[in-house]
């Protein structure tokens, strides 16, 4: 497995290539051979039921695994942020979000990355001291704070309740549109896919059996008729039957 | 009779209990002071009155006495000074070396599996019946006293850095990974930290073998230190200064847990959080 950083880049290259990337524990093979490029600035859902071996993808772009093949390389930066918040907790909220932070005004831009998310005056807690979708607010500073061309998202509210997922989901399209980064959404979530994605990836069997463009626009609602139609469609992709 | 008290604990359970549960706790303290008090008063009593004769059992204030007459004249003191130093110089020996042992078995697969086995077969010998075997191999003198120390504080530290490392969430160290962090630095933010609750059990249950060790030990051949102090008491049957001994020893005891507490809880700071939640 080749996975590399590339430090130069020019506006023209994807922030993201993967290639014939495989993976296989013992006998069962997760990923058959996937290829991915995510330009500059999009924002990728990658749809899969459980098992499909979407986080596996997710892990070998993050560099996070060593025995897969094939190629991917990240042009620039990659902050990851998983399903669970993953802070130390022996760290307060300030020194976690600077974990391994390096180059001038530290501490400036901690307490920035920390006000962008709502919790400027909370960056002498323990993370223990945090309720569920705070310190997972804290995991998007932590990965923010280091100003990523790519952010590599692992179900990131998956463990939250239904209320605090749409507010972290609204908060992420304003990092978004604030910061300009690309990003990987790994999700089960169909309706967060449509809201947050310009391109849907469906993993089915080890492979990317489909491909959705998402032209819903900046301000979309589940309540608009074209997204119903493309929630349909994706869920009839996904084995999902109508009532 | 058996039926008023049945009838009687209940009512003054439901009474106090959900009104001021809080206030219940000091009186409770002050409940748990009584028995002592009353078995070291009865002692004494006991130790007056004659029932208890002075060679097998002096009164409590005779102990004191004894005490403060060989802290004056400064027995005491050199004494203490020689059993701490021993306790000292076996703990650091015993202690780092576990240190060093136990973080190469808990952070490579291959130390594991080559450190790992000796210490789990020799942690099956009782330390203390180690006894005739170093006086073969270091003599009487001061190195067995301190390598028994030092035996004794081995192993509690040794298993509780292992398991500290070992214990460490595999998911927090690839977190720290993808946040740019080497190896080094992950193990200054993340296994260190991450070990230190266990680390300090170790050291906690190190010193209580240490004192262990260092009482066995100073009862051979020992020109100083309390444990000979109480070894020559008991030929000129001073029981006093005996269960003075004894006193010191278990005084050793509580001071240095009670050090360690108070040191765990500055540098642990973060899991009251976690006990507040």
């Amino acid at each position: 497995m080749a996975s590399r950083t590339a430090g130069h880049l020019t506006t023209a290259e994807p922030v993201l290539t993967a290639h014939a990337v495989r993976r296989a524990f013992g006998p069962t093979v997760v990923l058959a051979g996937v290829d991915l490029t995510i330009a500059r600035g999009e924002v990728v859902a990658l749809l899969g039921g459980s098992g499909s071996g979407k986080s596996t993808l997710l892990r070998i772009l993050a560099g996070l695994d060593g025995e897969a093949s094939g190629t991917s390389v990240v042009h620039g930066t990659a902050a990851v942020v998983f399903q669970e918040h993953r802070l130390l907790p022996w760290k307060r909220v300030a020194e976690n979000v600077g974990l391994g932070l390096s180059g001038a005004d530290g501490p400036g831009r901690i307490r920035r990355a920390l006000a962008e998310v709502g919790l400027a005056e909370r960056h002498r807690a323990w993370p223990a001291e945090l309720s569920g979708g705070q310190a997972q607010r804290v995991a998007v500073a932590r990965a923010l704070v280091r100003e990523p061309d790519l952010l590599l998202l692992d179900e990131p509210f998956g463990a939250l309740d239904a209320l605090t997922r749409l507010r972290m989901q609204i908060l992420l399209r304003r990092l978004r549109a604030e910061h300009g980064f690309a990003a990987l959404l790994v999700t089960h979530d169909v309706e967060e896919a449509l809201l947050l994605a310009d391109r849907i990836l469906l993993l089915d069997e080890g492979r990317i059996a489909a491909e959705l463009p998402v032209d819903l626009g900046p301000t979309r609602t589940p309540d608009d008729p074209a997204f119903g139609a493309l929630r349909r469609h994706l869920l009839d992709r996904l084995g999902v039957p109508t009532t | 009779m058996s039926r008023t008290t049945l009838v009687e604990a209940p009512d003054e359970v439901t009474a106090a209990a959900p009104v001021v549960p809080r206030r219940q706790r000091p009186a409770r303290r002050w409940r748990r002071v009584v028995s002592p008090v009353v078995l070291v008063l009865g002692w004494e009593l006991a130790a007056r009155t004659g029932l208890l004769a002075a060679e097998k059992l002096p009164a409590p204030s005779d102990v004191l006495a004894t005490g403060a007459r060989l802290s004056r004249d400064g027995t005491l003191g050199i004494h203490l000074l020689d059993s701490l130093t021993r306790a000292g110089a076996g703990l650091l020996i015993g202690g780092l070396l576990a240190l060093v042992l136990g973080t190469v078995a808990g952070l490579l697969r291959l130390g594991d599996d080559l450190v790992d086995p000796p210490v789990q077969m020799a942690r099956m010998l009782p330390h203390l019946g180690l006894v005739p075997l170093l006086i073969i191999w270091v003599g009487i003198g001061e190195s067995l006293k301190i390598s028994l120390v030092a035996l004794g504080a081995f192993f509690p530290i040794y298993f509780n850095t292992y398991a500290g490392i070992r214990d460490i969430d595999e998911r927090l160290v690839e977190a720290a990974r993808t946040c740019g962090l080497g190896q080094a630095a992950r193990l200054r933010h993340v296994v260190l930290p991450g070990a230190l609750p266990s680390l300090f059990l170790g050291l906690r249950l190190a010193i209580g073998a240490a004192w262990l060790s260092l009482v066995v030990g100073e009862q051979v051949n020992a020109q100083t230190g309390i444990g000979f102090l109480m070894m020559e008491a008991r030929e000129f049957s001073q029981t006093d200064v005996v269960v003075l001994g004894l006193l010191v020893y278990a005084l050793l005891g509580l001071i240095s847990d009670l050090a360690l507490r108070v040191l765990e809880r500055r540098m642990l700071t973060w899991r009251r959080g976690l006990r507040a939640t």
